[in-house]
């Protein structure tokens, strides 16, 4: 019983119109149009400082633009809160993980399907006897390998299962936009291929919009890359086009270069 | 670790193996009742048959844990912290105090207008004081009963001012059990609406929305994030938690015919975190341990020397803080484990 | 017409009075919370422990003013030291209602302390001979004394902004106000850092305790009953300022004398409907930036 309406269908699943944000003179978001197909594996990367995070937070709506819109599915959501776009299909994990620490992850994730079937403002009727909604989480949570962690609280978890959780928690809410900011981001090499497993199974209808700095994790899980330079994206392309580009190359080996020379 | 594919949200668990299930239904089965439970209750009663002579004193008590109650549900769940709780204990007070002295001395009608009164004062001063967060927070709660602490000193002739209230005349609940000096009456008045308040409460505790509210107190940046109204539920226990401190008040003022600035304030607010802390905050039952230990510790101290009290109250809310954060139920679950 | 604007003249010259001491006391605390985000309700307590030493000094130990005031403030500050080392230490970063408990476990306590020493009645506070009286200003007279605060207060406020300003300790002050981590990470000792702030703010606030001694009345109560104006100088003039608390004391201050003087029946009923109007539209506090 999802709250998300039937959508165009060919539409993209996220798209932003001459998104710009400024704070006074400074300039983090410069006139980006962007897409991200339904069903696509796209990737968002670029140098530090280039705009990256800024642009999560304006789509998600943690921060209002100073011009331009975002559109979910086909509707504008530009003016609309964070809880509101949620319940229009957008869906984010965060790169430093945001759970509920000291609840379990059954309880986690629980709560992300309550709130997605409307269910969460019941005031009287038992939590428990809401049978759909834990045997759902419970499924999902088993789905991502975490059958054993349901009832232990997140925070006796090791991180990189406190990461799947996360995603586990955004998936619980049948989202049409899937934001990954940094997923392996803090998990220790060893488990980095659990969370790109889980990644690569993602069911095919969502469209996925990866942030991230790992180029092997990009090029691995993105069937689109888009490259953002100082507020603005610099080329959209397929992962070989990417790789090939040499504006891609100067920007990121460029550095590296100009730093070599001074020393 | 599943080799299948992901599962797609919104099937359920076909074959889930006998661990699965025994885990999803410990979950589930939060709710339920436990023998423990009836405790406070047996207690009560017992208390009735063995302390005879103490029962206005043990009505005061109820009442009081109501209080201490309404404001658990907005500390320890909804993680909100104020100081300024006693707003609407007061306006419960007031409002059933003012009806009673004026000729209106129903006392269940009096005591639903109490409740809804302070459920007014609640929902007006939610709408301003839930946007913040923080100092402001702490700020605008203080500020809002300040105010009517203000209000009630300034309007002297309708609230009796620094003197108090004088003149109530409650009548007989159900035109048939007088108040009577022994506190009989009052005792199982209180405790009875104590009761129906409770089961209230631990509904909306078990709740989704009960649950959400956890939420909300332990991440509300994620909260935002999976989409749910953070502001009107805080705004709904708020009020709720508002017509439960107003219904306590109105108990004390119909109980002990009497109401007085006292009711608005920092003190009273101050009181209701000090019960709690003692018995443990955000546990339902905090309430029903803090409470009785605190009074009946004031009665004592009130006759040797008042002043020692505040001093042995200040000592024990630092030692608490520092080393017992849990309260006394904390200290049992430590000791359980 | 020369009524009215007399009736004005007195209600800001009053109320800058009370104003100079509500920013004195409150200061330290507006710093202290926006650089370590704890809430401390018990500030109150220095200044009513300031004006006690000092009514005690010159009271019973014939101890005359101005040492009496200096005697107090450092002797506060002192002890404001061992409370922060042992108490507030622990809770930084903590649950906030961890420390609104423990600050008014403190309040409390300090109460009974203070009425077994002293007694329950309000200390008796005689301004010395060169400043009571009239002073002319040419166009009115005032109150010497009155015009002694204000002049302190003027003197204060300049004081700490140019040591926030042009001293090297200022400069880490306004870092770990702005990002404690940050000042941290830059090899600021955050921990000495804010033990010296808050033992400089509680020696202010014992200053305006002893100062303001005639305007609020030393008490053992004093923590309590003051603490909301504290809070509302601090909250309203914004967390981690000196100017915001500055501005906020003469705003209260001008408004509080005001309406005492023009409408008693409405008492302090428009300060705190002012209070809920400026943070509804500044939370922050009108120069808040922590």
């Amino acid at each position: 019983m999802s709250v998300n309406k039937p959508s165009a269908p060919n539409g993209p699943a996220l798209e932003t119109r001459g998104l710009c944000k400024s704070f006074g003179a400074l300039t983090v978001a410069d006139a980006i149009d962007f897409r991200l197909e339904r069903g696509a594996r796209q990737a968002l990367i670029g140098p530090n400082g280039a705009g990256k995070t800024t642009f999560v937070e304006l789509v998600s709506g943690g921060l209002s633009p100073s011009a331009g819109q975002i559109l979910i599915d086909g509707a504008e959501v530009t003016e609309l809160p964070q809880a509101a776009r949620v319940k229009r299909g957008l869906a984010r994990t965060f790169q430093i993980n945001a759970l509920f620490r000291r609840l379990t992850a059954l309880e986690n994730v629980t709560l992300a399907i309550a709130e997605r079937d409307g269910v969460a403002g019941d005031l009287l009727r038992p939590a428990g006897r809401h049978n759909r909604v834990i045997e759902e989480a419970f499924a999902l949570l088993e789905s991502l390998g975490l059958a054993e962690d349901a009832l232990r609280p997140v925070n006796a978890l090791a991180y990189g299962r406190q990461r799947l959780i996360e995603i586990a928690v955004a998936l619980g809410l049948s989202p049409k936009v899937l934001l990954l900011d940094e997923p392996a981001a803090g998990v220790p090499s060893s488990d980095t291929g659990l969370i790109i497993a889980v990644i690569e199974r993602l069911p095919a209808d969502i469209g996925v919009l990866i942030i991230d700095h790992d180029m092997d994790l990009v090029f691995r899980l993105a069937r689109r890359i888009t490259v953002m330079v100082q507020g603005r994206i610099l080329v959209e392309g397929p992962p070989e086009a990417i790789a090939a580009d040499p504006r891609v190359r100067q920007v990121y080996l460029g550095e590296r270069a100009q730093g070599r020379e001074t020393r | 670790m599943a080799t299948e594919g992901l599962v797609r949200p919104g099937v359920t668990a076909a074959a889930a193996p006998a661990a699965a299930r025994a885990a999803v239904d410990a979950f589930a089965g939060r709710h339920r009742y436990r023998l423990l439970e009836a405790l406070p209750w047996v207690a009560a009663i017992a208390a009735y048959a063995v302390f005879p002579s103490y029962l206005p004193l043990g009505a005061q008590i109820l009442a009081m844990i109501l209080f201490a109650l309404s404001a658990d549900l907005v500390l320890g769940y909804a993680g909100i912290v104020t100081l300024g709780h006693a707003a609407f204990f007061g306006t419960g007070a007031y409002t059933a105090g003012i009806l009673a002295a004026n000729g209106w001395g129903e006392p269940i009608t009096g005591l639903l207008a109490g409740a809804a009164m302070a459920a007014l004062v609640g929902l007006v001063s939610g709408l301003v004081v839930l946007r913040t967060t923080g100092l402001t927070l702490l700020m605008q709660t203080l500020v809002v009963a300040t105010l009517l602490h203000e209000a009630a000193n300034k309007a002297s002739s309708i609230t009796g001012g620094d003197d108090g209230l004088q003149g109530m005349e409650v009548w007989p609940i159900f035109g048939q059990f007088r108040f009577d000096m022994f506190g009989r009456t009052a005792y199982f008045y209180c405790l009875i609406v104590l009761f129906l308040c409770w089961y209230l409460a631990r509904r909306v505790v078990h709740s989704p929305f009960g649950r959400s509210l956890t939420g909300i107190r332990e991440n509300v940046r994620r909260m935002h994030a999976i989409g749910a109204p953070v502001v009107r539920r805080r705004l709904v226990i708020y009020t709720i938690s508002a017509a439960l401190a107003g219904t306590a008040g109105a108990l004390i003022a119909q109980t002990t015919q009497f109401v007085g600035l006292s009711f608005l304030n920092l003190e009273r607010s101050g009181s209701a975190l000090i019960m709690l802390i003692i018995g443990g905050v955000g546990r339902l039952y905090g309430a029903f341990i803090g409470v009785p230990l605190y009074m009946i510790a004031q009665d004592r101290f009130s006759e040797i020397q008042p002043v020692y009290w505040y001093f042995w109250i200040g000592l024990m809310m630092v030692l608490v803080v520092v080393f017992a954060r849990g309260g006394i139920l904390g200290l049992v679950d430590r000791l359980r484990r | 017409m020369s009524d009215a604007l007399a009736a004005v003249v007195s209600i800001g010259f009053h109320g800058l009075a009370f104003a100079m001491v509500l920013y004195l006391i409150s200061v330290g605390l507006s710093v202290t919370m926006g650089m370590m985000g704890f809430v401390n309700l018990a500030h109150g307590v220095f200044a009513m422990l300031g004006g006690y030493v000092m009514t005690s000094l010159m009271t019973r130990f014939g101890v005359p003013f101005v040492p009496a005031l200096a005697a107090a403030a450092v002797a506060t500050a002192l002890g404001s030291l061992v409370v922060e080392r042992l108490l507030y230490r622990r809770l930084y970063g903590g649950d906030e209602l961890d420390q609104v408990l423990l600050t008014m476990g403190l309040i409390f306590m300090s109460f009974a302390a203070v009425t077994y020493v002293w007694g329950p009645n309000p200390q008796p506070m005689h301004p010395p001979r060169w400043l009571s009286g009239q002073t002319d200003f040419g166009f009115r007279s005032f109150p010497t004394y009155r015009s002694f605060l204000i002049l302190c207060g003027a003197a204060m406020v300049t004081a700490l902004w140019l040591g926030l300003e042009r001293t090297h300790f200022g400069m880490r002050i306004r870092a770990a106000v702005d990002n404690l981590r940050m000042a941290q990470s830059v090899g600021i000792n955050t921990s000495r850092l804010f033990t010296w702030t808050f033992a400089l703010g509680s020696g202010l606030a014992a200053l305006g305790g002893g100062l303001g001694a005639d305007l609020l009345a030393i008490t053992p109560s004093y923590a309590l009953d003051n603490l909301v104006y504290f809070l509302i100088v601090v909250a309203v003039g914004g967390l981690g300022s000196i100017r915001g608390p500055f501005v906020a004391a003469v705003l209260i201050g001008v408004t509080d004398t005001g309406f005492k003087y023009l409408l008693p029946e409405l008492g302090a009923f428009f300060i705190y409907a002012l209070t809920m109007a400026i943070l509804l539209w500044r939370p922050r506090g009108l120069f808040g930036r922590a």
